[in-house]
């Protein structure tokens, strides 16, 4: 089946700073895919690659199997709700239903109408007046309403509060049980996307440092606990992703495809948080830092 | 597209029509007034025979207020349009993030932009030159009288030249957007750039654009006539010949065979013909005009006033070719938009 987004050592340079490089991917079709990394990792750059806001400067990238071009075919095919989810502050809810409606020639007017009675929002209502958690919303239903068969989300629940965060997600969960649509969204904070998703990507430092199902991730990743023992003496296919030393004890966070039999190690499974954070601090050298950046925003 | 352009251009057009209706009942009230001033002033009539300067110089006494606010408001509305019309159309987009929203509708950025630029030029290019008409209209009565559309700022407030500063004006702004992506200083360069292109080709470019007519006068038939002594020399001195609706580029007065003539030349050739005039009887007295009458006609035996000028024929082709000027320009920068949105906003 053709992959839904598909990246080979794609990049994007801005100046002489690599916003994301040598980025390779591979996503199926039907997914709920979690793109995480700190701020400014590249998630936005990778987003906006795939909708076609932006070209790579090196590597290609393919959206259900096409190159990314600017063409209202293209367009048509891919939903997209930018960071901050801009709407035309001046225009009301109603003249954003319309604009979907005189840009896009599959619109479903249906859906679109639903969507913002189940808000209870105003459609008189000017934008510029909504709360974050209706503009989100209204985004999202502007996204869904033009039937695409990918949708990109960046950051959309970033500046909501908890509540509104947890109604927008259930939003989203509603549509990719009624529509078939694959979702990437992207977030800094993985709580959030941990309920919804059933594919990691985690980008830190410009590179992708991690790809796959969550499943898939979470049985292959064990966290060892014993006596102080040096990392490198770990059997062949066990690799380290992360090793911390007191005097007498190591932890160590592994990447293993073999169960772990020796008897020193207590062996316990990982979150997706514990996973997403190990692989971030490798990436970004933060080492032990107790409060790394990305952790900051909680 | 063409319903979100208009949606999100419908206010400003309100404004601008609000505006036009405004300054067209001013001036049909008070332009109607004024023509039928101009009418029982007697000017049409003097005009057969002879001099009318006294009672032309009563006919521009009316609506001064208005006649010296017209002018620089007219020139003042490409350069709004620009600001307020052409500045924001890609700043105010890319500033405020909405862009992402409008470039992921299933419609190619590039008809994004041409169904905005489409509607904001032609609005501004019919805004600009009705106000331009309606006041090219209003100073009608005035023009016949003070004869001067040539002069810079009687000249952009006529005619069909509107056009082509609305263009460009608009399509400077969306240039600074796109490069800029902020409204502010976006507004301030389109700001910039208009003065100063208008500036150029106001007293650069327009003066070359066609060739002057020449035209050599007796002294005798140019007013003013005078001299100035110098302990280099004397220097003679004309006026400009009256030539209706022209426009005098230079004059230089010169011997009969095209040379400027030397002020030692001048002194020995007054001291030789008009020594009544030469040896004036003391400071501040005038000499008689008979002998002055005289001394010109001497002069004219020699000197005569070199002038170059452009006749009033040439009027509409100026105004053509400044127009298609600031018309290439504004087409030049539209397209160089388009290019930078497909290719630079990436």
């Amino acid at each position: 089946m053709t992959p839904v987004l598909q990246a080979d050592r794609l990049g994007k340079r801005y100046g002489r700073r690599w916003a994301l490089r040598d980025c390779t991917l591979d996503i199926p079709v039907g997914r709920v895919v979690a793109l995480v990394g700190p701020n400014g990792a590249g998630k936005t750059t990778l987003l906006h690659l795939a909708v076609g806001l932006l070209q790579p400067t090196s590597g290609t990238i393919e959206v259900l199997g096409e190159r990314v071009v600017d063409t209202p075919a293209q367009l048509g095919r891919v939903g997209f709700v930018a960071q901050e989810t801009p709407v035309y502050p001046t225009l009301s809810v109603a003249d954003h239903l319309r604009l979907g409606a005189h840009l896009n020639p599959d619109w479903d007017r249906r859906v679109a109408e639903e969507r913002i009675q189940q808000l209870q929002l105003d459609p008189t209502q000017r934008a510029g007046s909504l709360s974050g958690g209706q503009r989100a919303q209204l985004a999202l239903a502007l996204a869904v309403a033009k039937r695409p068969r990918l949708l990109l989300l960046d950051e959309p629940v970033a500046s909501l509060d908890p509540l509104a965060r947890r109604e927008f997600l259930q939003g989203l969960m509603e549509i990719t049980s009624e529509q078939e649509v694959s979702v990437v969204l992207s977030s800094h904070l993985v709580a959030d996307l941990e309920r919804v998703c059933d594919y990691l990507v985690l980008v830190a430092a410009s590179r992708i440092q991690l790809a796959g199902e969550v499943e898939e991730l979470l049985a292959s990743h064990r966290r060892l606990t014993g006596p102080r023992r040096d990392a490198a003496s770990l059997p062949a296919g066990q690799q380290v992703i992360e090793a911390s030393h007191t005097d007498r004890q190591s932890t160590l966070l592994v990447r293993t495809e073999e169960p772990i039999h020796d008897p020193a190690w207590l062996v316990e499974e990982v979150s997706v948080e514990d996973l997403v954070l190990a692989y971030m601090r490798g990436a970004t050298g933060a080492g032990h830092d107790p409060s790394p950046v990305w952790g900051a925003k909680r | 597209m063409i319903w979100l352009a208009w949606r999100q251009f419908r206010l400003q057009a309100a404004v601008a029509l609000f505006a036009l209706v405004l300054t067209a009942v001013l001036l049909a009230v008070t332009g109607a007034h004024l023509r039928d001033l101009y009418d029982a002033s007697g000017i049409t009539t003097c005009r057969a025979h002879g001099d009318c300067a006294a009672l032309e110089s009563v006919f521009l006494t009316h609506e001064t207020l208005l006649r010296n606010l017209l002018g620089p408001a007219l020139l003042a509305i490409p350069a709004l349009l620009g600001l307020f019309w052409g500045a924001p159309l890609l700043a105010r987009e890319l500033e405020s993030g909405t862009y992402r929203l409008a470039w992921t509708q299933s419609i190619t950025r590039t008809r994004w932009l041409a169904v905005k630029a489409t509607l904001v030029g032609v609005a501004s290019i019919a805004v600009a030159e009705l106000f331009s008409l309606m006041v090219s209209w209003w100073f009608s009565p005035v023009d016949k009288v003070s004869m001067n559309r040539f002069t810079p700022g009687i000249f952009d407030e006529r005619g069909i030249v509107a056009i082509g500063y609305a263009a460009f004006a608009v399509a400077l702004g969306v240039t600074a957007g796109a490069i800029i992506r902020k409204t502010l200083p976006a507004m301030a360069t389109t700001l910039i750039g208009f003065v100063g292109l208008r500036l150029f080709v106001s007293y650069v470019v327009r003066p070359n654009l066609i060739s002057p007519t020449h035209l050599s006068a007796p002294l005798g038939t140019v007013p003013d006539v005078g001299f100035a002594a110098a302990p280099s020399g004397t220097t003679l001195m004309a006026g400009n010949p009256s030539i209706a609706n022209a426009w005098i580029q230079s004059n230089r007065i010169v011997k009969a065979g095209g040379q400027a003539p030397s002020g030692q030349y001048v002194h020995r050739f007054l001291g030789q013909h008009c020594p009544n005039i030469v040896e004036a009887p003391s400071a501040g007295s005038r000499p008689a005009p008979a002998a002055f009458k005289e001394c010109i006609a001497q002069l004219s035996t020699t000197f005569h006033e070199a002038v170059s000028y452009q006749p009033a024929s040439n009027y509409w082709p100026f105004q053509a070719y400044e127009t298609l000027i600031f018309l290439g320009l504004a087409l030049v920068l539209i397209g160089f938009s388009f290019w930078w949105v497909r290719e630079r906003i990436t």
